[in-house]
């Protein structure tokens, strides 16, 4: 028999023996419905705790009274009213802080990453800094840069700047021994490995510094504020709360949390765009 | 430029290109004695291969013959100058392909170039990158991301960026293995007659036997502790090889030869 009358002879008259794989009714829910839900739970209990007067008003406003001023808020911003001014201000400090923890900690990850006399002579320096409270050095900032943005602006840098050496240099160190090997077989000078293959290596990690910068950097900037005055939306927030204004305390918040939602976008965007290969390997294989 | 100057100046058939005299190796940081005293001497156009149990030296040996390890002891001289670096007229080619994902295919071809000479001179030879490319039947994909390579085409796209600089040495640590059997006759023969095309000088380390004796003229049997060269066989089938003369009982005595000769010690 020759092997298309074996296919043939197989009974066709048969089901297929399609089968579905057991999946629970919870992984069929769409994820937005999820999140939704969950939402919906903690509204809920929110609103059970002040209804029922669990909890004093001026501890916890009631989800209404915050959807309100959540609105007032909004509605102020869009107008271009003074809080517009503020949030502009807090914005200017979030984006010259992490522009200059950019370029601090790059320049100083590829330092300590590179050469051997910044990983011995510098890192410890660095990681001694790291360790510190980095807030504490607030007074400080303001007793050097004044009231103004400046000291707002140093200390958001302040603290954004070590994520991104420590991103920075560890993807620098990334650089397989068989993609190393390689440059030195072709040749290559210090400096052509640097910029032809260890930084774009080390882009991925550079970018987690980013990420972890970037939510630092706001966290700096309002602190500044908090400590150091200003015009800022931090001040905003220090007034409403030294006026047992919690329903304002917290939509601020929320839309500072926005902003930070969306610079952390940003910053995820240009990794994908960038580190376009990502997720594919860096290379193949490990041997040495 | 001194290295171009050797390129051009091409040494006759059979005259000796590389030179290894009493090369030992002790690796300094585990007191390992990895190889002991290799004496080999690569001529002009051969094909050497060397086999041997895992952990003997092979991958040390051509470590040191590239130029990326310095010797303990000995002397390593290609085309009568010393190796004490990289060096522009060898071509080295690994077990893996690395790639490098941000850049094309033909892109990572053109790297050596880039490196050595500019970009200039790396735009200029991305007509010669596309022929090896089409050479080695990866035609179509010059602007396609490693990432999308299979693992046998990022290996044959590998080796169009060892040849694009026209290599008169290459040195090959079992860059095949990776690759299926059919893929990895055919890339043999591609290799082969890339080889003889251009005159090269191939030093190859494989695992695989009857690798080693279709691609040869010379098969060295290592052993291991301290890693030397126990045997030297020549191989005499006729040129050019094919994949038919694996079936021929001649090939067949070569392969059990060898394989004898490894079985003594391979497994103690
Ligand atoms: N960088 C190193 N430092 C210390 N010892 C090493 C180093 N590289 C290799 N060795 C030792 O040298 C010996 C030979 O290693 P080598 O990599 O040359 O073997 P190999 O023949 O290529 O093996 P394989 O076939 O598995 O690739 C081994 O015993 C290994 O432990
Ligand atoms: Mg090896």
């Amino acid at each position: 028999m020759s092997l298309e009358r074996i296919a043939d002879s197989s009974p066709a008259t048969e089901e297929d023996t399609v089968w579905k794989e057991e999946t629970g009714w919870l992984d069929r829910v769409p994820r937005a419905a999820k999140m939704l839900f969950v939402f919906a739970v903690f509204i809920l209990l929110w609103d059970l705790v002040t209804r029922f007067g669990m909890v004093s008003r001026i501890i916890l406003p009631t989800p209404y009274e915050t959807l309100k001023d959540l609105i007032f808020v909004g509605k102020n911003l869009l107008t271009g009213q003074y809080m517009l001014g503020a949030l502009w201000i807090t914005l200017k400090e979030v984006f010259y802080g992490f522009l200059l923890a950019m370029l601090i900690g790059f320049t100083l990850g590829v330092i300590v990453g590179e050469t051997a006399f910044g990983e011995q002579a510098i890192m410890p320096y660095l990681v001694a800094i790291d360790t510190m409270p980095k807030v504490a050095f607030a007074p400080l900032f303001v007793a050097w840069l004044g009231f103004d943005i400046d000291s707002k602006v140093a200390l958001a840098a302040f603290i954004a700047t070590f994520p991104i050496v420590v991103g920075t240099a560890a993807g620098l160190h990334s650089a397989d021994v068989n993609s190393r090997n390689l440059f030195r077989t072709m040749g290559a000078s210090r400096w052509q490995t640097l910029i032809k293959m260890k930084l774009p290596m080390a882009l991925p990690q550079v970018f987690t510094g980013l990420k972890i910068g970037s939510v630092g950097v706001m966290a700096g900037a309002i602190t500044g504020e908090f400590l150091g005055g200003g015009k800022g939306f931090g001040e905003l927030i220090r007034t409403a709360a030294s006026q047992l204004n919690t329903p304002r305390v917290f939509s601020l918040i929320l839309y500072l949390s926005i902003i930070g939602l969306a610079i952390f976008t940003l910053v995820s965007f240009a990794q994908r765009r960038i580190v376009f290969w990502q997720k594919d390997r860096v290379s193949t294989g490990g041997e040495g | 430029m001194p290295a171009a100057a050797a390129l051009t100046e091409t040494p006759p058939l059979g005259a000796p290109v590389y030179q290894l005299r009493n090369v030992g190796k002790t690796y300094a940081r585990n007191a390992i004695k990895a190889l002991d005293s290799v004496n080999l001497t690569l001529t002009q156009g051969s094909f050497s291969s060397v086999i041997g149990s895992s952990g003997c030296g092979k991958s040390t040996l051509l470590k040191i013959m590239s130029g990326l390890i310095p010797p303990s002891t000995g002397r390593v001289v290609l085309q009568g100058k010393p190796v004490t670096g990289p060096r522009r007229d060898i071509g080295m080619m690994f077990q893996q392909a690395t790639l490098f994902p941000w850049r094309t295919t033909l892109e990572n071809i053109v790297l050596p170039i880039e490196i050595r000479d500019g970009k200039a001179a790396a735009k200029a030879a991305r007509d010669k990158a596309r022929a090896l490319l089409e050479l080695v039947g990866l035609k179509g994909f010059e602007n396609t991301y490693p990432g999308e390579l299979s693992g046998g085409m990022a290996q044959r796209a590998s080796i169009c960026r060892m040849l694009i600089t026209e290599p008169a040495v290459l040195l090959l640590d079992e860059p095949f293995s990776a690759l299926d059997e059919l893929t990895r006759d055919f890339m043999n023969m591609e290799l082969q007659r890339i080889c003889t095309s251009r005159n090269a000088t191939a030093f190859l380390v494989t695992h695989s036997i009857p690798e080693a004796v279709i691609l040869s003229d010379v098969v060295y049997v290592m052993k291991p502790r301290p890693g030397h060269i126990a045997e030297v066989v020549e191989i005499d089938l006729p040129r050019p090889r094919t994949l038919d003369m694996m079936t021929t009982p001649k090939f067949g005595a070569i392969v059990e030869h060898i394989r004898s000769r490894l079985d003594k010690e391979a497994f103690i």
